[in-house]
Order: C-alpha cells, then structure tokens, then sequence
C-alpha cells in the first residue's frame, strides 16, 4: 500500500496461504497495521483516532437511539424525554451522543488546524486534505440535521435560520429552500428529511474515512519536520520509521484514554454544559427565541456568515456592481461557504516548498493569529448583534480571507524558511539525545 | 507532553463554552443556591424532593402541568422514593385540571377525564397558558458570565434551579395592566415583568417532616424538585461518569507505562520497568 518500502505479509500456514491467495484480506489487515510511520510524530497526531473513535461511538449509540425515537413534529420531543427517563441506560446514550458531536468537532478542529500547520495539506497529500474537507463538511451537515431531530426550540428555529440561507441564493433560492424543506416552512417534512439523512450521511463519512486513510497510506503520514521518509532502501526507511504496530497503537490509545477522561466526566458530571437551554423546551413555530444560536463548533462561521451586513463597503459595491443580486445576505452566505471553500484550497494558496511551520519563522506568528482569529469568531459567534460586536466579526472574517488568499501566498515568496532536518532519524533524534546509536 | 494534552483538553472545554455563551441573556443576576445535587458527587435531598412535590402538587400544579414525568417514577430510588402504595394513593387523587390538553385520558362513558393511575404521566396543564415545569430547571440558565464566555457555569452549574428560585422569590410586589394583562415585576424575569403572580408567600403548605416553609425555603424545595423532574437519572448517570472516570484513569495509566516501556530503546531511554 505505502509507498515506503517495508515488509509484505508471506502467508505461512496453509489455512492463510489458501485464503490470501483468494482474498488478500490478511495482507490487507497486516500492511495496514504494519504501515511504516514517521517515528518523530508528535502528540497533534493523536487526533485521527480520537475522529475514528468518534465516528464508531456515534454511529453505535445513533442507531440504539434510533430504536426509541419517533421522528414526528407531535411526538419527538416527547420520544427523547421517553429515552432520558424509561429507557435503560438511555439518559447516558443520548449524553454520550450529543457531547460526542462536540469531541468530534473538537477533535476534527485540531486535525485540521495541526495540519494547517505542519503543512500536511502540501503535495502529494492534496487528496488527503480535499477528502478530510468533504469528511468536515458533511459532518457539519450531519450535525446541524441530528441538532434538529430533539424538536426543540433551537432545533426548530437552527433549522429555520439555516436552511434560510438557501433561500438567499438569487432567482433560486426560494424555490429551492422550498424543496430542501419539502414545504413553505420547517415541519414534519423536514425533521423526516433529516432525519433521514442524518442516519445516511455518517455512513458516507465512513466510506470516506477509509479513502482518507487510504490516500495517506499511499503517501506516508507527513510528520513534524515536514520532511520525507528516504525511500531508496528499506533499511534507510527503517532508521525514519517504525511500524504502526504495536508503536503508534499504544501511543494513540494512551492519548485517547486521556482524551475519554475528559469526555466522560464532561457526559457523567456536566452533560448539558455545551447544549443551549432553550433545547429542552418544545419547538414552538410562533415563540421566537430571543437569541437563535447554533452549537458551539459551528459558530466561528455563523460570525463570519453574521459579520457582512449591509453596512460594509465591500457589501454595498459588490451590491452595486451586481445591480443588487448579491445582497448583503447572500454575500454573507457566500462568506460564510468561502470561509471553507478558502481553507480546502489552501494546497495551491500556500506558496511555501517548506512544509511544516516549525521552520517557517513568519509563518507561525501568521498561523497563531489564524488559531486565535478562529477563537474570537467562535466567541463572538454567541453575541448580540449590537454595540462593538459586529466590529470584532468584521475585523475577524476579513483576518480569515487575508490569511488565506493574501498572507499564504506572499509569504511563500518572501519568507526565508531555517535550516531543515536532513532527516527524520535526525529530528528524532534531537529529541532524545540517547536515541543515536 | 501529557500536560501539553491536559492544557489542551482543558482548553477546549473553556472554548467550547462557546453553547455555555450561547445563553448570553441579559437578565438580572441571580444567587448561587447551595443545592445538595450540585457538584459531581451531588445527590438528591429526599426529604427536600417530597417537600417540592407537595409545594408542586398543592399549588404549582393547579396551573403548570408536569407531562413528561411518569407518576410512577416518585417511587424510584434517588428521587422523591415514595412507598408504592402512597405513589398509586397520590395517582388517584391528583386533579385533571385541563381535559382539552389530556384526552387521552378521556372517558367517553364517563364524560370526564378517567381517574389517574400511576402508570399514567402527571396530566399536561394548559389551562391558564402556564409554561409545562417538566424540564424548565433546565430550559432555564442561570449563569451566563463573564463577557458572555460560560465560565461561571463550570463552576456553579448552568443555574436553572437558582433561575426557579430567583423568579419564586424576586418579586417586588409593583404590577402593571398592559392590554388587558396584569404584570407582575420580578427581578429576576428577563425584561422584569412576569404574567405570572407570587405563587408563593411562605407559609403556603404545611410539611409533614416539621420543616421550616419560610418563601425562601419553599421556593428551593420546589427548585430541587424541578430539577428531579428534569433529569431524574441524574444520580445514575453521575454513579456511571464516576465508574468511567475511574477505570479509565486505571487503564490509560497502564497504557503510560505500556508506551512508555515499547518506546524506551527506541528513545535511548533506560526503564526500570
């Protein structure tokens, strides 16, 4: 599978010898597992197991949830309390689904954004980094549907507001928004819509994980360094790798019991700490709640989605110029998928032939205003839309364009990267003096 | 590097108070109440339970109707733990008041709405327009702080019973007629003004366990009992976090020293191990 030479499996008995010659599955299973994998990974690395566990943990407690729910306007909010109060042990399935929508999304955040810095995104792993984007994508998709299922009022009222943003779209955007909800509003239509579609989509997901695995597979892990893993001779590949078993499994499934100590304490003394109030009351279509705010992993781009109102030049001459297609609404639909569009393109925006941060002396403070941007648009995400908070998504939605369609691309060009590792053994190895031989 | 993990993961949770945020209201601030099921070792107070519920069913219940809670469930253990006997006696005698909202327990002989059992859900009340208390201590925030970040709730919980017991006991005894609609200012009400007038006074029931129904106490009772009817697997659910917690601390400790052993000679690194 990997393009880093190593060890195939040679089947010896003759039970595995007359079922690998039919179905290499054995093969498949060991190259997997044996996979050869940069030895000088840090602690970032860990978060794809956690997104795995995540994905399993959510598709086993989604499909029990499923036995006990009734996806209708009149009955499915009662159908949850039914779950929180006569299913065995169903109050702690729905907790450890809805908090493990938030470790996946927190998990998914560090993924992305430790491969933001380690430059993972750079060839040959463009693929990889395009896939990762359609995972993210559809499980915001999968989340904003399964946050709507409970019919409360945020459910509701998160659907309306969303899915009106289609309804921004110019000429079609009416008709479409209809045909999305199958009807003039949210109503049972669409909780069954999405009801169906939330229980679809996470198995897309995994058929898609297993691609996203199987692209870096292909191209090796990138590492810390950035640099590649010498390929001219298995024995030199020996010295910057070590197999994936039993190596990084121990190591992933340490940093994954750390990670479970956390979730479960948050889901056993605090499981509605991430949830919003208003969720535990039933969606009702004529009480408009004071504030309509989405889950907290979706608010950095609500901000950007809320920061182009019609007050902002740049809105009102886009506005102009399209003689008022685009209006402010659609503009800050647009931002708010361009947001997105902007970091799966950042393979070709980023200029740099350097890979990881840690040799890009310009880059990082760049890359540590970009992790912080992203805090202050998940904060202010959650504020009223009054006083100096439109400010602060203004200033933070531009900071986002700016890093990616301006700050990339120059400082590829006039940035002096520092002295890289030869190799990985030797990155390795500064790490931990006693380790060269 | 598993401080760098803790600091990350404590991290995250202080940034994904983002939700926490999300309740950013304006409302007045309320007290923190010393409850006996906050924190992670939290249990409920029984004999405060049984007090709420009499609060409850002598007088919230003649507006507020409390549909999603099984009668049956005031016998289970770490709630109000009531004889069954007593459970099926109360079934009996509590009031449909609202038979539009109940027809379920419709009887077309009888013309009326059926007597209760205990098998049957305390009855929905819509009759005076009244919010249903099944889940307001926890469709309510009560602390929502500082800069709107949520942090306050880690500390002191998401504050719905501190909310019940801020509205029961922040009255200030002013009202107004707006349209037609008497309104009753109360400190703790987003916007100040409630429809709803002091159902409580103090002195309002008599407990049979002799303990004090100064307001104060009543409004707290009934609060902790809300928060029963909320999340009345609260116990278990804590007794479960807490097992988890447990064992996984014992089994990524061993995964540590697992790691710690296969890694050793590839880090040049002597293990006693």
């Amino acid at each position: 599978m990997s393009g880093i030479p190593h060890d195939h499996y040679e089947p010896k008995t003759g039970l595995t010898k007359a079922v690998n010659s039919r179905l290499p599955v054995i093969g498949l299973i060991y190259d997997t597992l044996m996979i050869p994998t940069p030895k000088n990974l840090n602690w970032m690395w860990i978060w794809g197991i956690v997104l795995a566990f995540c994905l399993g943990l959510q598709i086993v407690t989604g499909i029990v949830l499923v036995m006990h729910y009734t996806p209708h306007v009149d009955l499915a909010f009662a159908s949850v309390e039914h779950i929180m109060r006569d299913v065995n042990g169903g109050h702690m399935l729905r907790y450890l689904h809805a908090n493990g929508a938030s470790l996946f999304f927190f998990a998914v955040y560090l993924h992305i954004f430790r491969g933001l810095y380690y430059g993972s995104y750079k060839a040959p792993r463009e693929i990889t980094w395009i896939i990762g984007m359609i995972i993210y994508l559809l499980m915001m998709a999968t989340g904003f549907m399964g946050y709507v299922l409970p019919w409360g009022q945020m459910s509701f009222w998160g659907a309306t507001v969303i899915t009106g943003l289609f309804g921004a779209i110019p000429f079609i955007g009416e008709p479409l928004q209809t045909w999305l909800l199958g009807g003039p509003a949210v109503d049972n239509a669409t909780l069954n819509r999405f009801f169906s579609l939330h229980y679809l989509l996470p198995f897309v997901i995994a058929g898609l994980v297993i691609v996203h695995i199987w692209a870096f597979h292909h191209t090796g892990n990138n590492n810390p360094a950035g640099i590649d893993v010498r390929k001219t001779s298995k024995a030199e590949a020996e010295k910057d790798t070590l197999p994936f078993w039993p190596y990084f499994v121990i190591k992933d499934l340490f940093a994954l019991g750390v990670v479970l100590v956390v979730f479960f304490a948050v889901v056993g003394f605090m499981p509605n700490y991430l949830g919003h109030p208003d969720n535990y009351i039933e969606a009702n279509p004529l009480a408009t709640p004071a504030h309509i705010v989405p889950e907290w992993y979706f608010l950095p781009f609500y901000a950007i989605l809320r920061a182009f109102t019609a007050d902002v030049w740049a809105v009102q001459a886009v506005s102009f110029l399209t003689g008022g297609i685009i209006d402010a609404k659609f503009f800050g639909v647009l931002a708010m998928f361009g947001a997105i569009i902007a970091m799966a393109l950042v393979p070709w925006l980023d200029t740099s032939s350097v890979r990881s941060g840690k040799y890009r002396p310009m880059f990082k403070w760049w890359f540590a205003l970009l992790a912080l941007d992203f805090l202050v648009l998940m904060w202010v995400g959650a504020m009223p839309t009054d006083g100096i908070y439109p400010y602060i998504s203004l200033i933070g939605a531009t900071y986002w364009f700016a890093y990616f369609f301006v700050i990339l691309p120059l400082l590829g060009v006039i940035e002096k990267p520092a002295q890289l590792p030869a190799t990985i053994e030797e990155d390795f190895a500064s790490h931990y003096p006693g380790a060269a031989e | 590097m598993i401080k760098k993990l803790t600091l990350s993961a404590l991290a995250a949770l202080s940034l994904s108070a983002g939700a926490a945020m999300a309740a950013g209201e304006s409302g007045h601030k309320l007290h923190d109440v010393d409850f006996s099921f906050e924190g992670p070792f939290g249990t409920f107070d029984q004999m405060q339970l049984q007090r709420g519920l009499q609060i409850y069913t002598e007088v919230c219940s003649a507006c507020h109707g409390l549909k999603f809670v099984p009668i049956r469930t005031l016998a289970d253990e770490g709630g109000p733990q009531l004889p069954e006997d007593q459970v099926r006696a109360y079934a009996s005698q509590f009031p449909v008041n609202d038979e539009a909202s109940n027809m379920h327990l419709f009887d077309y002989d009888e013309g009326a709405a059926r007597t209760l059992t205990e098998n049957d859900h305390f009855p929905a009340n819509n009759s005076q327009n009244a919010p249903d208390l099944s889940l307001m201590a926890k469709a309510r925030a009560g602390f929502h702080g500082p800069a709107g970040l949520g942090i306050n709730q880690f500390f002191k919980g998401i504050g719905g019973p501190e909310y019940i017991v801020g509205i029961l006991t922040g009255y200030t005894g002013e009202e107004k007629v707006e349209a037609g609609t008497t309104y009753y200012e109360n400190t703790a009400f987003p916007g100040g003004w409630i429809a709803m007038a002091p159902p409580l006074y103090g002195d309002d029931v008599e407990f049979a366990d002799g303990h004090s129904a100064e307001l104060h106490h009543e409004a707290e009772d009934l609060a902790a009992f809300l928060m029963w009817t909320a999340e009345p697997k609260m116990m278990a659910r804590q007794k479960a976090g807490f097992l988890a917690v447990t064992f996984l601390v014992l089994l990524t400790s061993l995964l540590y020293l697992t790691n710690k052993k296969l890694w050793a000679p590839h880090k040049g690194k002597k293990t006693t191990l």
